[in-house]
């Protein structure tokens, strides 16, 4: 199983974005969300995307995280600290349009790709044509 | 207290005068916030510390490392925004250095500061002149290592540094950030004070007056 986190300020975001994804993602891949401070607000915490991360690890051989942007990619990137260098390794962070990279991400993940090449997959929704055909 | 050292007791009344500083300037640094941000940064910082304190009151501690280690984990659990993951790991680098000593002089807490900050900029990569609290970190370390080298006491070490974080968070004024939710703004960035320079400067204030005492 391959496990895609996507990390937004807000958790309803987070987990919105989740339930789109995960619509495209199959049986072999688990698409979760994370975000919000830790009073529910606008933000990111470390402490939580480092549980959700634990957590994830336990089912998926590896896992690609989606962040929006600035202190979700930082906490993320500070959470990955408190993993073990095993766990660490299975982690990769995806620098990506939050949904079209998830959707996208979850696509290329349920064909049973790589987390490097689900990560470029993902990194590549930056071309993404939404208005043409 | 003695002023030469910093040890366990001294460190918790830095804490409590950081919280105090940080509560106080709440509206300040959410102001400037305001301005390039998402008027966050003093709500952020006061919820952080706040959490912190509260942590560090409920323990026994024996050196000053788990002081700092506890205020990470605080920090990087409840500040919410960019400033939680990058003070969070300032003061989780700078606790690695101090873990076991039960006192730290000019020169231990200059290397303890040193390791923070190259924390901050291995995480959020930002280069002096991107308008962020780098801009105050990297001014005020420089000075205290210098002034441990030159064998200063704890607090003039202290004082130059605060005196060259100040200088350090005013020049960030003209700066356009390329760091952080403010460099969205490109441009319209300059002429305002960057918040976190501004929380950076306020920490050290602490870190002084809570040694004058
Ligand atoms: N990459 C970075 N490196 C160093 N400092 C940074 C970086 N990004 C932001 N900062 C500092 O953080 C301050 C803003 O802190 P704040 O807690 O308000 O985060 P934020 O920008 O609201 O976070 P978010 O990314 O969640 O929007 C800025 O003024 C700047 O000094
Ligand atoms: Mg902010």
């Amino acid at each position: 199983m391959i496990g895609i986190l996507v990390v937004c300020h807000s958790a309803k975001a987070a987990k919105g974005i989740a339930e789109i994804a995960s619509q495209m993602a199959g049986e072999k891949v688990k698409v979760v969300g994370v975000g919000g401070n830790e009073e529910g607000g606008i933000g990111t915490s470390t402490a939580d995307i480092y549980a959700v991360l634990s957590e994830l690890l336990n089912e998926c051989e590896s896992i690609v995280v989606i962040p929006d942007l600035g202190s979700a990619v930082l906490s993320t990137k500070a959470a990955l600290e408190f993993l073990t260098d095993e766990q660490k390794s299975k982690v990769i962070i995806a620098d990506a349009p939050v949904l079209e990279g998830a959707m996208m991400a979850a696509v290329e993940a349920s064909t049973g790709s790589p987390k490097e090449k689900v990560m470029q997959v993902a990194e590549s929704a930056h071309l993404l044509k939404k208005l043409v055909n | 207290m003695d002023n030469e050292k910093l040890d366990v007791n001294t460190t918790i009344a830095i804490l409590e005068r950081i919280k105090d500083i940080i509560e106080a300037n709440k509206d300040y640094l959410t102001e400037l916030d305001s301005a390039i941000g998402d008027a966050d940064h003093g709500i952020n910082m006061n919820r952080g510390f706040s959490k912190a304190i509260e942590k560090v009151r409920n323990n026994q501690y024996f050196d000053i490392g788990s002081i700092f280690k506890d205020v990470a984990m605080s920090l990087m659990s409840t500040v919410g925004g960019a400033a939680g993951p990058l003070y969070g790991t300032f003061f989780m680098r700078a606790s690695m250095k101090l873990a076991g000593h039960k006192e730290a002089d000019l020169t231990l807490l200059a290397q303890a500061f040193r390791e923070g900050l190259n924390g901050v900029i291995a995480l959020g990569k930002a280069q002096p002149g991107d308008k962020t609290m780098v801009d105050a970190l990297i001014p005020a370390i420089d000075a205290l290592e210098t002034a441990a080298k030159e064998g200063s006491s704890l607090k003039d070490g202290l004082a130059k540094a605060l005196a060259m974080a100040e200088k350090g968070m005013k020049d960030t004024i003209p700066l356009v950030a390329k760091k952080g939710r403010a460099s969205y703004l490109g441009e319209r960035s300059a002429g305002h004070q960057d918040p976190g320079a501004t929380s950076s400067y306020l920490i050290l204030k602490a870190f002084y007056e809570a040694l004058e005492n």
